[in-house]
């Protein structure tokens, strides 16, 4: 017990539960684009590994860094834009087409990362982002080191989980996506176009998908690797219901889920990491995930034209 | 009334409108004209085209042929967007509400650009109030449109159009949820409306309220316009013969033998609410043997919780049902099947039909078990009973191997009534069975819901056509916010005595004498 | 632009959008090689060369495919009934960790017999109770089961690592994890001395024929199909949709665990994290090459097994990355849902 207080006394633990949860926060605030305007987006474990390596590829290349995540974004926005094709207007099964766009996107990748370098073992690093320490603020005991030394990446995650309640809340827009989410017919019937809607939230959802893919090669690690992303995607749907469907209220989610992650992290060094084999603590994050959607079973929040398909003038 | 100048200006013209939906001509060369200040009355049966026709108008689909002028300027077409620019509201049959937002939001939805911050809430609600108020459609901006009325949603959608400044209204079918008092008060809406210079389409066909409200009445039949009167000129009997096609013998059911024994019985019986639709509150009823029992009154009052508690698919949270006298052991579809209980269920695409399963399948929902044998289903078996209900009951269809999805609603019902009556119930639940029928398919479920009570069934037939609740059943009763009134024999109560208790009203009444 | 549904499609409908499909996959397949260097026709060449230029190459395919069988099985089960199990994988870990549990001297001295029908079933029990789990939590609290059943998969694989590498450890194994030799006598015997193809191959075929029976015949098959197709008129008729889907869910699992088993007991003869390179969600897009039909997912698990062990065979020799595979039947997934979805419906005007 006294071990866990240590922990959650320190700098570097919640320094790590925010580096943790930025691409989280990217991925679910994505997903949640998507399934406001009533799209499943499966395609996302998919997309977060395309943009992991569009992003790294750009910068390996010759890039800067802010080009990578622009170039990850774009990826996002073509899978996006792939998925958004087949299951707004044709109206295909979100399920089969999402796990089909996961498959190719991560396919696609590992493919030209094949291509680019064919006999590498070893991944080639680039220079990630590196902390930016706010002038003033980062001096504050505890909390300064922690929020406050990160890097502009994960400033950027909370500014965009902002600029997404913003437009969600308090635009006009915002207000089409939650109503193509609700009831399709009212949104037509004001004269907007539900097709257009929905593809633009999947596409603009992908692409954040795919800078939380970025995040972890440009940010968080400093080169690509198979299996990186490694069910992050999933649980950033978990996340999207945890969070009942609101920006806020996920970000919370996502740091929660990063607590636990961090704290699993740490407790492999001490002496209850000895005594427990190391499964157990990376079991953690997923099975914290399915408790999650069991305990947020009862609140009927869900959008309710999620996963129906919107064909016009059937009603 | 009063009748437009004629001289009045035009401010819609349709034009040999003419739209196809595969085999089916929906319309045919449609020629339509609305004057300022007018409210022509569109009048067809189920299947005639009327909505598709508006759905045209307003965008919702392209013609095939065909062009819609507002103003003299043609509209583009399949563009919703481009309607309301023009002046054109709609007010849909199924309302086009997100249940999430509230009023003042629905409102506002799609009247600003997309990218502008601010949605002008505050401005936007002391505008809806202030419509309200000049045209008596009482509604509170914030509230949540999920806990609205349906007479409350229908003022929603009447205040989105007028919001937007529509020049032009069309309403399609808008008093099929509305108590008769209700539809009193939208109808003095509407003049007051066209007193300011709107026009209206109302589509309906209810031919008493069409001669009403309208000033002109066109008349619609298959697809085409068959006939156009001036309201003042013309009478029911004259427009039920356009709207068919032949003169309507008004449809006598001879009064019930004598009634049977006590079939089914619910004392003090209430149920939980399911979403928005309420449950049950201290029902009391008794099916009897050789009658029809009707529950009249609007959609969403509870008449869902009932069926829904007969059907087998709920239990009571209070009271009892008893099925010959006794509280059956445990109850369920397959136990309410078991006690003879037939069910037409109100939602045959929903509830009733497995659109992608074919005739035979679909015969066989409700009684697979007994073709069953060692697991294994005896499809010959499962053939001839589709056989026999598909010549017993006249389902027309090329073959018996067609997903169900194929056939038009009429046959879909013949199928399921035919399935529900070939079992033998003692019991008939037929929620809605008419809905959305001809004339033809309806008489002939009217038919053989009345040859069933005549070899000893109870029928309980729950209907929001007030006129096909008094026309059929031995004894009516009206259901309002989950409670249900006594029941009234034939020619004991007129439609406006069952309006008082559609409203609520009379509940009130009975319990301030009680 | 609207989906306008056909009532009778025609036949060149029905042959030729999923011929187009084809078409596509190996017109985004042929780009593919352009972009390596590589000459696509000399390239697909080796792909069908690889997968059946040789009796090596054709049996190399059919034991490939063996456990595609049983998951392509497993999902168009599930999916007929509208349960989205995609946790095939970790089915099939649990079923394969069954047999090494019992199978690796547990049960010593039994005859091979009774050993084979014991480890089966073993296996189908811990498969089918793994998805049961999911599918309980969908019918009784709403939990989706997609997200559930891939969350599964991780830990699943996770528990399985932790048992390689504690309790079910080989200590003869010098250190690497994985579990100790399955009993000879409870090994899947070849199916002709000599060729390497082992009794599973059978097993999947046999398992492929009951499904389909099951499912055409069988009174369960019809209750799963309605439930499927439209739950709440299938609750209204008053089938029990909550213990169709349970049984379902038993069914589906049950069937995903055998390749588990089958790969273990016939294939590798023990148990490692490298058991499955993914056969639990590839069991997906052979399910839905198949459209779900389970004679039909023979066929399809033996293309997709075949594309595999081509590419493998490509691979080497061309210098084109297999990943190539994966693109591959990704695209030929998707452009096959489109194209069927356009033998049902027409694009027509507004």
């Amino acid at each position: 017990m006294a071990e866990i207080l240590d922990i959650l006394a320190s700098a570097t633990f919640w320094a790590a539960v925010i580096r943790i949860a930025a691409p989280l926060i990217f991925a679910t605030l994505g997903e949640l684009l998507c399934e406001r305007a009533g799209v499943l987006n499966l395609g996302i474990e998919g997309i977060m590994v395309a943009g992991a390596f569009a992003g790294w590829f750009a910068v390996w290349s010759g890039t800067s860094l802010w080009q990578g995540v622009a170039v990850a974004f774009a990826v996002g926005m073509t899978f996006g834009l792939l998925h958004a094709l087949l299951t707004v207007p044709f109206g295909l099964s979100q399920h089969v087409v999402g796990l089909g766009v996961t498959l190719l996107a991560t396919a696609a990748a590992y493919y030209t990362y094949r291509l680019a370098l064919p006999q590498v073992t070893t991944p080639p690093r680039i220079e990630p982002f590196l902390p930016l320490a706010v002038p003033g603020l980062s001096d504050l005991p505890l909390v300064g080191p922690a929020l406050f030394a990160q890097t502009p990446l994960t400033y950027a995650a909370f500014a965009t989980a902002l600029a997404v309640a913003l437009v969600l809340a308090r635009t006009p827009l915002g207000l089409a996506l939650r109503a193509a989410g609700e009831n399709p017919t009212a949104v037509e019937a004001q004269g907007l176009s539900v097709t257009a809607l929905r593809i633009g939230a999947v596409m603009a959802g992908s692409g954040l998908m795919a800078v939380g893919g970025a995040f972890l090669t440009l940010s968080a690690f400093n080169g690509f690797f198979f299996e990186m992303v490694n069910g992050r995607g999933w649980i950033c749907i978990a996340l999207v219901v945890f969070g009942a469907w609101a920006p806020g209220k996920a970000v919370l989610g996502a740091l929660l889920f990063a607590a636990f992650d961090a704290l699993q992290i740490r407790l492999q060094q001490t002496a209850l990491g000895a005594a427990l084999p190391y499964q157990i603590f990376l079991m953690l994050p997923f099975a914290l995930s399915i408790l999650a959607l069991v305990m947020m079973s009862r609140r009927a929040t869900v959008p309710a034209a999620l996963m129906v398909p919107y064909r016009k003038g059937e009603r | 009334m009063t009748a437009p100048a004629g001289g009045a200006r035009e401010v819609l013209r349709l034009q040999g409108i003419t739209r196809r939906f595969g085999p089916v001509l929906a319309n045919d060369g449609i020629d339509l004209v609305l004057r300022e200040g007018e409210i022509v009355a569109l009048l067809g049966e189920n299947g005639a085209g009327k909505t598709t026709l508006m759905n045209i108008l307003f965008g919702h689909y392209a013609a095939d042929a065909g062009t819609v002028s507002v103003c003299g300027r043609p509209l583009p077409p399949g563009r919703p967007g481009a309607a309301l620019a023009a002046g054109v509201g709609m007010v849909h049959q199924h309302f086009t509400l997100a249940d999430n937002l509230t009023v003042a939001e629905n409102i506002v939805l799609g009247t600003r650009p997309l990218w502008r911050p601010g949605l002008g809430l505050a401005q936007a609600s002391v505008r809806i109030s202030a419509l309200a108020r000049d045209f008596g459609l009482a509604v509170e901006p914030t509230a949540r449109v999920g806990s609205l009325t349906v007479g409350e949603r229908q003022r929603v959608e009447i205040l989105k159009a007028l919001f937007r400044d529509a020049r032009i209204l069309i309403l399609d079918e808008p008093t099929a949820v509305l108590t008769p008092q209700e539809s009193e008060a939208l109808f003095a809406t509407l003049k007051r409306m066209v007193a300011r210079g709107l026009s209206i389409i109302f589509i309906s066909h209810k031919l008493k309220e069409v001669l009403a409200v309208a000033d002109r009445v066109v008349v619609l039949r298959q697809g085409r316009v068959v006939g156009e009167a001036q309201a003042a000129g013309t009478d029911r009997g004259r427009l039920a013969e356009l709207m068919v096609g032949a003169a309507i013998r008004e449809a006598r059911v001879a009064p019930a033998a004598a009634a049977g024994a006590e079939l089914l019985r619910l004392e003090g019986v209430a149920t939980a609410p399911a979403g928005a639709a309420p449950g049950l509150r201290g029902v009391d009823l008794v099916l009897q043997a050789g009658t029809i029992t009707a529950i009249a009154g609007v959609s969403g009052n509870g008449q869902a919780a009932l069926a829904a508690l007969v059907a087998g698919l709920v239990l009571p949270t209070a009271g009892r049902l008893l099925v010959d006298g006794t509280v059956p052991a445990r109850w369920a579809p397959r136990a309410a099947l078991a006690a003879g209980i037939g069910r037409i269920p109100e939602d045959r695409h929903r509830e009733g039909a497995i659109a992608d399963f074919d005739l035979v399948e679909n015969a066989i929902l409700e009684r697979y078990s007994v073709l069953t044998r060692a697991g294994l289903l005896s499809w010959k078996g499962a053939r001839d009973w589709a056989a026999r209900i598909i010549a017993a009951y006249d389902v027309r269809t090329p073959s018996a191997d067609l997903p169900i999805r194929l056939l038009s609603g009429g046959n879909m019902q013949k199928l399921i009534l035919g399935r529900v009556l070939e079992a033998g119930p003692r019991i008939i639940l037929a929620n809605q069975p008419t809905r959305g029928l001809d004339v033809g398919a309806t008489a002939f479920v009217h038919g053989r819901l009345v040859a069933a009570r005549d070899a000893g069934a109870a029928v309980l037939l729950i209907s929001e056509d007030l006129d096909e609740a008094l026309g059929l059943a031995d004894r009516v009763h009206v259901m309002a916010r989950g409670r249900l009134s006594p029941g009234f024999g034939r020619g004991q109560a007129s439609a406006a005595d069952l309006g008082l208790w559609m409203s609520g009203e009379a509940f009130a009444e009975e319990a301030h004498a009680a | 632009m609207r989906l306008e549904p056909i009532a009778t499609p025609s036949v060149a409908r029905l042959v030729g959008l999923p011929a187009a499909a084809i078409g596509a996959t190996l017109a985004v397949g042929a780009g593919l090689v352009l972009a390596a260097g590589g000459a696509p026709l000399a390239v697909f060449g080796l792909i069908i060369e690889g997968a059946a230029g040789s009796r090596f190459a054709l049996l190399e395919t059919l034991n490939r495919a063996t456990p595609l069988i049983f998951t392509g099985l497993a999902v168009a089960v599930a999916f007929r009934a509208r349960l989205w199990n995609i946790g095939a994988e970790a089915q099939l870990y649990l079923g394969a960790l069954a047999a090494v549990v019992l199978g690796t001297g547990a049960l010593a001295g039994w005859p091979a017999a009774a050993l084979t029908v014991v480890l089966a079933a073993a296996a189908m029990a811990a498969g089918a109770l793994a998805l049961l789990f999911p599918a309980l939590l969908k019918t009784r609290l709403g939990v989706d089961e997609v997200v559930t059943t891939l969350l599964l998969n991780f830990v699943v694989l996770l528990f399985v690592s932790m048992l390689l590498e504690g309790p079910l450890k080989d200590p003869r194994a010098m250190g690497w994890p994985q579990s100790a030799r399955l009993l000879p006598e409870a090994r899947l015997p070849r199916i002709v001395e000599g060729l390497r193809l082992h009794w599973g191959f059978a097993l999947a075929l046999i398992a492929a024929v009951l499904v389909w029976l099951v499912q055409t015949r069988t009174t369960f098959g019809y209750e799963m199909r309605a439930v499927g197709l439209n739950s709440r008129a299938a609750a209204y008729a008053g089938i029990p949709v909550g213990r169709v889907i349970a049984k379902t869910a038993l069914l589906s699992g049950g069937l995903a665990a055998l390749a588990g088993y089958s790969e273990v007991a016939g294939l590798r003869g023990n148990l490692t994290l490298a058991l499955s390179p993914g056969f639990g969600y590839t069991g997906i897009i052979v399910a839905m090459l198949a459209l779900l039909n389970p004679l039909g997912v023979v066929a399809a698990a033996i293309f997709v097994a075949g594309i595999f062990v081509g590419a493998d065979s490509m691979s080497r020799a061309a210098g084109v990355p297999s990943y190539i595979a994966d693109i591959l039947l990704a695209t030929a997934l998707l452009a096959m849902v489109l194209a069927l979805m356009f033998t049902r419906f027409r694009l027509s005007r507004g």
